[in-house]
């Protein structure tokens, strides 16, 4: 029944927002802050309940391969927890930086379309269901990206729209295909159906897929829009979404076809690796070549995807572990990332990381917090990003591609190249800096510290014990699609 | 046959439309002839030939039915090209009203 809630709440806060809200913003901050926080709350409740189990909701009361269902298993309620975090602190951070653009209540309607287009991603069981909240989530995020109104937003959210709308077609007709071979729409039944067709349809099915969740998940050779939108976009939706929509709408829902439908077919696996070798190395390459701080930023989100695709090209118990970890790692501390971006930008009016110079008198907390954050990016312990980034290695070198695993390091090397020229000119200058134009305000500040404090919190994840009741029952959700299937048809 | 290669080629119009097209408005014509490709394909797949209407009355004797559930997602679907395509008119308005332009190319303050 939780589940329900996750697409109930957000999108009637919208339109409740969008009804009440006079001409300012009051009502929209209240409402969608409530509402992120009971869906936080929910979202813990559900992590909580579901364990191991699988848990379906049919809506409508329709049989299962008739009608739509929600499926929450370990791996949904994984990835609701990360999106409600990452919403309720953005959420928090938004109230007075969203004002110094405009005073306006559309913000927090076109947050709550967002929020409950990746919530109906993750809960649904059903393709062309998955289809639809993944355009809602779309179009909102194009809105928001164009929310400042100056012409290199409108740029970017136009090159974004385009290269979402033709990734959408591309997923469309593989729904199609799909469709065609199977007659029916609903995961778990397209699972079951499949393996008795020709087993070439597989190689369709996947290369459309492929080229559609790729694109929308920025890996390296589909990556062209994503520095563009996610740094022109105000800071807390970049850090949505960098932290969290690229991941939703590509890296689960590849994780949900490739692994739970299609069952892991070995050439996509290996097209996994190489994608996700190719983004870790030359995304990593362009990052250091960057001036503006959001933009490093993007590059980097990019280069660690590719760690994500590379744990799950690995496709055994430990890569999947590590990606999955990495996935959690690569919201938060990337989202603090972009969170201090934001301060920097709103105190000194500048992305540019020439024109900025020490700021660690006038700005503890920011520059505090990006270094703890900018540590677990690369990969330092104890922070989490270090054992997520070790464990996705070591599974390399053990399935035998210690080639791979040498990437990882090497990428992980120009990671705190990237970092540390952020560090060097962006907060530790020369040029000492007195004045700013707009102090950080206590909301930016607690959502910044608690963050920081998680970077290190969630590095506990790994120790056996917890390690059992987190992260390894999304591993076997990941893994067992005989499993996914009896779960969800029943037996 | 010839059919679903006269929708290939319909898609592939769109995507020529996409690559070479320097105009915004183009562009987006473009994106239009890609999704219509794309819901032709899902009707094509759900036509059977000789078959009737899918609706059911008593009258009628029961025959074969052309399958009416890709049509309602073509529903669906042209609905949300409706909403993306709406999106990207205002972002080409608003393009021109900052660039004074709708050449592509001229529109490239972000680099790197």
């Amino acid at each position: 029944m939780i589940i329900l809630c996750f697409i109930i709440v957000p999108l009637l806060t919208a339109f409740l927002i969008i009804l009440i809200a006079g001409k300012k913003d009051g009502w929209g901050v209240v409402l969608s802050l409530v509402s992120a926080a009971v869906l936080f709350v929910l979202s813990i409740i559900g992590i909580i309940q579901t364990g191991s189990q699988t848990l379906t909701y049919r809506m409508g009361g329709w049989k299962i391969p008739y009608g739509i269902s929600l499926v929450q298993d370990a791996l949904s309620s994984f990835m609701l927890v990360i999106i409600s975090l990452i919403a309720l602190t953005s959420l928090v951070y938004s109230i007075t930086y969203v004002r110094h653009i405009s005073r306006d209540w559309k913000y927090y309607a076109l947050f709550m379309l967002l929020l409950t287009g990746m919530n109906g991603v993750v809960a649904t069981g059903d393709i062309f269901n998955l289809y639809v909240f993944m355009e809602i989530s779309l179009l909102a995020a194009f809105a928001l990206v164009a929310y400042g109104c100056e012409a290199e937003e409108f740029e970017a959210a136009f090159k974004y729209a385009v290269m979402g709308s033709l990734s959408s077609i591309l997923i469309l007709i593989g729904i199609a295909v799909t469709y065609s071979v199977t007659s029916t729409l609903t995961l778990a039944k397209i699972a079951q159906e499949l393996p008795l067709q020709n087993p070439k349809l597989v190689y369709w099915i996947g290369g459309l897929f492929l080229a559609g969740f790729g694109l929308k998940a920025a890996a390296m050779p589909f990556h062209a829009w994503l520095p563009d939108a996610h740094s022109s976009a105000p800071a807390p939706i970049s850090s949505m979404l960098s932290g969290v929509l690229i991941k939703v709408l590509g890296i689960y829902v590849i994780i949900r076809i490739y692994f739970n439908v299609l069952g892991a077919p070995a050439a996509f696996l290996d097209a996994f690796l190489i994608l996700g070798a190719l983004s870790i190395v030359l995304s990593g390459f362009l990052a250091i070549n960057q001036w503006d701080m959001k933009r490093l930023l993007a590059y980097s989100s990019i280069s660690q995807i590719g760690y994500i695709l590379l744990g799950i090209g690995i496709a055994t118990p430990l890569g999947i572990v590590g990606a999955v970890f990495h996935l959690l790692n690569h919201a938060i501390f990337k989202s603090l990332l972009f969170y201090d971006a934001g301060a920097v930008e709103m105190a000194l009016g500048t992305r540019d990381m020439k024109k900025m110079g020490n700021l660690t008198r006038v700005m503890p907390v920011t520059s505090s917090t990006s270094m703890i954050a900018s540590l677990s990016l690369s990969g330092i312990p104890p922070f989490n990003g270090f054992f997520s980034k070790l464990i996705i290695i070591i599974a390399a070198v053990q399935a035998g591609h210690p080639v791979y695993a040498f990437w990882a390091v090497l990428g992980s090397i120009l990671t705190l190249a990237a970092l540390m020229k952020m560090q060097r000119y962006g907060f530790r200058g020369e040029k000492i800096i007195e004045a700013i134009k707009a102090k950080t305000t206590w909301n930016m500040k607690t959502a910044m510290i608690t963050l920081a404090v998680l970077c290190l919190l969630v590095s506990l994840l790994v120790v056996p014990g917890i390690r059992e009741v987190t992260l390894d029952p999304v591993a076997n959700v990941i893994l067992d699609k005989t499993g996914y299937i009896q779960m969800v048809m029943g037996r | 046959m010839t059919i679903y290669l006269l929708c290939f080629a319909l898609f592939l119009v769109g995507v020529y439309g996409l690559i070479t097209k320097r105009d915004l408005i183009k562009i987006i014509l473009s994106i239009g002839i890609m999704g219509y490709a794309a819901n032709l394909l899902l009707i094509l797949f759900g036509y059977r030939t000789g078959a009737i209407y899918p609706i059911l009355t008593q009258s009628t004797s029961v025959q074969p039915m052309v399958d009416p559930l890709p049509q309602a997602l073509v529903l669906t679907s042209i609905v949300i090209e409706l909403g993306t395509t709406a999106l990207l008119v205002a972002f080409a308005v608003r393009l021109f009203q900052k660039y004074k332009t709708f050449d592509i190319t001229k529109i490239r303050r972000l680099r790197g």
